[in-house]
């Protein structure tokens, strides 16, 4: 089984990368696009069938290092 | 005195911190492997700069799985004097031995350049060598140390002076363009609520020597030692 773990700034949290990226496309025409976060993607394969379990060590995984709790929230897809 | 200084896998101020303890202050200096499970029969410990597993994943993320750092804390937890400069400020975080977390610079840039920090805190065994609010001349050299944590958080750091170090002006005024990198509170090092660990991202090794123009850093790394011969020398009365 694979999981798909995205990993972003909290809302709230300034994140200078998204903030760069957003003046980027202003000057590029894009004047409507706004809120950019930049985050960070991971995906890596399970053995385990069972999706409950599977689901319970990527968010074990995200809780204890993927992400910083403090600054950081985590979402992710199981498939 | 003997001093610790761990070397990671990507730790490229350990040898600056070894030079300064051993040559310029006189102390017994070990270098401690990252794999080293103990630290036993040293006085103090540095968790020295550099980019430790290339700063993958996070800045000091991986570094704080190191077997050493099981040792680290247990250090910690007896009282003894943690000292994490930049990278090693940035371990501290992620292994939960001081609070808050690190964000990239609010300009995106490494920044390497003097600063002047205060020192709002003269009573730590970090800078009683200091007076109290002294303006030091320390140099950083990151692009992770905006410094973040929640605002309770920043409530009891405030509260319990465990805000040792703010940037400031040439004059020792904090304001906002004061501060390099965009650090809550101009906080440019922190101290746990017992006093015994201390993270900084400024580089006190970096300017210890008469010869380099700037001894400032000095009277932090100082106040260790002198701190450690005063309580030996109190052990060995009692």
């Amino acid at each position: 089984m694979k999981a798909k773990i995205h990993v972003t700034l909290k809302p709230g949290i300034l994140d200078p990368q998204g903030k760069a990226i957003e003046h980027a496309l202003d000057s590029l025409g894009f004047k409507h696009a706004a809120n950019v976060r930049v985050g960070k993607y991971i995906e890596l394969d399970l053995p385990e069938a069972d999706v409950t379990k599977a689901e319970v060590a990527v968010k074990a995984m995200c809780e204890k290092l993927l992400a910083n709790t403090i600054i950081e929230e985590y979402r992710y897809e199981m498939g | 005195m003997n001093i610790g200084v761990v070397v990671f896998p990507g730790s490229n101020c350990d040898h600056d911190c070894q030079y300064v303890f051993r040559d310029v202050l006189g102390q017994d200096v070990t270098m401690v492997w990252h794999k080293e499970p103990s630290l036993a029969g040293l006085d103090a410990v540095i968790l020295p700069g550099g980019f430790s597993y290339g700063d993958y994943l996070r800045t000091g993320a991986i570094a704080r799985f190191s077997p050493v750092m099981q040792a680290v804390k247990q250090f910690a937890t007896e009282g003894k004097l943690v000292l994490g400069i930049c990278n090693g400020f940035q371990i501290l975080l992620e292994a939960g031995l001081l609070p808050g977390a690190m964000l990239r610079n609010k300009s995106l840039h490494f920044i390497c350049r003097e600063t002047f920090v205060k020192v709002e805190n003269a009573a730590t065994p970090f800078t009683h060598a200091c007076k109290p609010s002294q303006v030091l001349k320390i140099p950083i050299a990151h692009a992770d140390g905006n410094y973040y944590t929640d605002p309770v958080t920043l409530a009891g750091l405030q509260a319990n002076a465990q805000i040792i170090l703010r940037y400031c002006t040439v004059d020792g005024t904090v304001t906002p363009g004061s501060c390099p990198n965009g650090s809550l509170d101009n906080i440019a090092g922190l101290c746990n609520a017992e006093g015994n660990v201390l993270g900084m991202m400024p580089h006190p090794e970096r300017c210890a020597e008469a010869m380099l123009g700037n001894e400032d850093g000095r009277l932090i790394l100082a106040s260790m030692v002198e701190g450690l011969k005063k309580t030996k020398r109190a052990e060995a009365v009692t």
